[in-house]
């Protein structure tokens, strides 16, 4: 990546977070103000950095630029989880559960099954395993959102009211309680994602290469899964799922930085996220004033650059 | 750590209950090019990739210069023995000089100093890919991208090369190039495994022949001992007929 590029990247993020914190600051309560867009902005911050790097890292392992971990069903299964959690605690009980524990439960489970699924899949020598691992994810996703439905379904409305709010994605209201769990988590995760970066490109390569290298293809695989699955279960308790955000991200970096090391890869990826979903919620709160959702129009982009991607043949 | 070469014994394959390598025992000596032949689907691929761990570990034994595959770090066996299969489809997009310099990834970890650059600059020259050194792989030709994965593999600088193929795509000129970089690699002191479909390339450059096929080694030893008539004809169920050039076979097998 020219340093230019790198240099328009972080000024752009930096306008994002100053318009989100400063602009339209009255003259009274500044502190409280400050303070409350301050923890709104935290929570971007990380559900954005998550989504980035969770898409790079699982475009690398599963060798292919079109696949997220959301069209592969990781967000669905957070949300299977969820639903499963409601109809058997009760609406009561499921409120009832301090949020710490209930994350970091719900966090492990949904590493544990991510990682027994797909590393199943990948960790493989088998020339088709990428073929096999985009229909199996498919269908995977399929089935636990369709799981999650059929769950809200024998739910009484009031529990369904619960887990719908859960199954939206919403920038605006972030879930406050789970920040400092969702930042436990994240950071380090992320932080091992920038130690392991060299490794990763050495994953990108595939196994036929990696390995005479002296990759522990397994091992490495592994690891990529459970960070993917731990970056996607932050994001998507902080905000809901979100569809198509990762891809466009990740597609950008990969652009912008062409052929670059993962370290960079990741960070581009980051502050891209970072600056569309601050940037764009900043323009959907304050300019549009609500009258939009941002979400919305992220899918849609999302939805058209995927078709692009797949009319331009680079499915690979 | 001494070179006592490739020794297998029991190794035996099989994908779901087909048995694509019967259990092997052999030894493929080092210092020498050995070249492994046979009619599709004898096994040639299976056994050299089964020794370059690529597929998981089976059942039998391999060690390379005394390292046992199945337990030894990979680390380690990635500085004993260098593998290029047949694959050469990239995900990711990466520079000709990216690429060659990933081969010194087990010496340097990403991290190359001097003596990785060289080596690197050296595998390029070799392979007549210093003007191409800036491009990005999916720009070049099969022979231009197969020339730049020899380059990976051979500046990983292992005492063991083993190349799955490795003419598929090369023009004759450079075809020529690679066995004469290999013997000069074994006059080095390296030892070569070479799967080849050239027969003649087998009888020009190898100093020992593994035949196989059907999942079994058939015969081995040097190429006017392998490369007869008899053997070849039986090997690939056709009739051969084998001439002499300069003192080794000539196999005229598209006459």
């Amino acid at each position: 990546m020219r340093p230019r590029t790198a240099l328009v990247i972080a000024l752009l993020l930096a306008l994002a977070v100053a318009l989100w914190l400063f602009q339209g600051l009255g003259p009274g309560n500044t502190r409280f103000v400050l303070g409350l867009r301050a923890a709104k902005l935290a929570a971007l911050a990380l559900v954005a950095a998550s989504v980035g790097m969770a898409t790079v890292l699982f475009q690398t392992v599963a060798q292919n630029r079109i696949l997220t971990p959301a069209i592969m069903g990781f967000d669905a299964l957070y949300l299977l989880i969820q639903s499963l959690a409601v109809a058997t605690l009760g609406t009561v009980g499921f409120a009832m559960l301090p949020a710490g524990a209930k994350f970091a439960a719900e966090t492990l489970l949904m590493t544990a099954v991510a990682v027994a699924l797909f590393g199943a899949l990948l960790g493989r020598a088998a020339p088709d395993a990428i073929g096999r691992t985009i229909l199996t994810g498919v269908v995977l996703g399929i089935l636990f959102r369709s799981g999650a439905t059929l769950v809200a379904r024998m739910l009484d409305p009031n529990a369904h009211a619960v887990v719908q709010a859960a199954s939206f994605a919403d920038f605006g209201r972030p879930a406050a309680g789970t920040l400092g769990w969702a930042a436990a988590v994240a950071l380090p995760a992320m932080a091992l994602a920038l130690a392991l970066g060299p490794g990763f490109d050495l994953l990108a390569l595939g196994r036929e290469r990696a390995v005479p290298l002296g990759l522990p293809h397994r091992a490495m695989v592994l690891i990529t899964l459970a960070l993917v699955a731990l970056l996607t279960a932050v994001s998507t308790a902080l905000v809901g799922p979100v569809a198509f955000f990762g891809l466009i991200v990740a597609g950008l970096a990969h652009a912008l930085a062409p052929g670059a090391r993962h370290r960079v890869l990741l960070l581009t990826a980051a502050a891209l996220a970072a600056t569309l979903l601050i940037g764009g919620q900043w323009a959907f709160e304050r300019l549009l004033g609500l009258r939009a959702t941002l979400s919305v129009v992220i899918e849609c982009a999302g939805g058209i650059f995927f078709l692009a991607l797949l009319l331009k043949g680079r499915i690979r | 750590m001494t070179a006592t070469g490739i020794e297998i014994s029991g190794l035996r394959h099989a994908i779901r209950g087909t048995e694509i390598l019967a259990p092997a025992t052999l030894t493929i000596p080092a210092g020498r090019i050995t070249a492994l032949i046979g009619p599709n689907g004898a096994g040639k691929s299976t056994l050299s990739r089964l020794i370059a761990r690529i597929e998981p570990p089976p059942a039998g034994t391999v060690a390379v210069n005394g390292l046992d595959v199945a337990t030894t770090r990979t680390g380690r066996l990635a500085r004993e023995l260098a593998f290029l299969g047949q694959h050469t489809t990239l995900a990711s997009r990466l520079r000709v000089r990216e690429l060659v310099a990933f081969g010194r990834w087990p010496h340097c970890h990403g991290r190359p100093g001097p003596e990785d650059h060289a080596a690197v600059a050296r595998a390029l020259d070799d392979f007549d890919l210093a003007p191409l050194a800036g491009r990005f792989l999916d720009t070049l030709s099969g022979g231009q991208a197969q020339r730049a994965h020899l380059a990976m593999a051979v500046a990983q600088q292992t005492p063991w090369l083993i190349l799955d193929e490795p003419l598929n795509n090369l023009d004759l000129a450079h075809a020529r190039a690679l066995m004469a970089h290999l013997a000069r690699l074994r006059d080095g002191g390296g030892s070569i495994l070479v799967v080849l479909h050239d027969l003649n390339f087998a009888a020009a450059w190898a100093d020992n022949v593994v035949a196989m096929k059907a999942g079994r080694v058939i015969a081995e030893g040097p190429p006017a001992a392998v490369l007869t008539e008899d053997r070849l004809s039986a090997l690939y169920d056709t009739e051969i007929r084998v001439g002499s050039h300069g003192g080794r076979p000539l196999v005229l097998h598209h006459l």
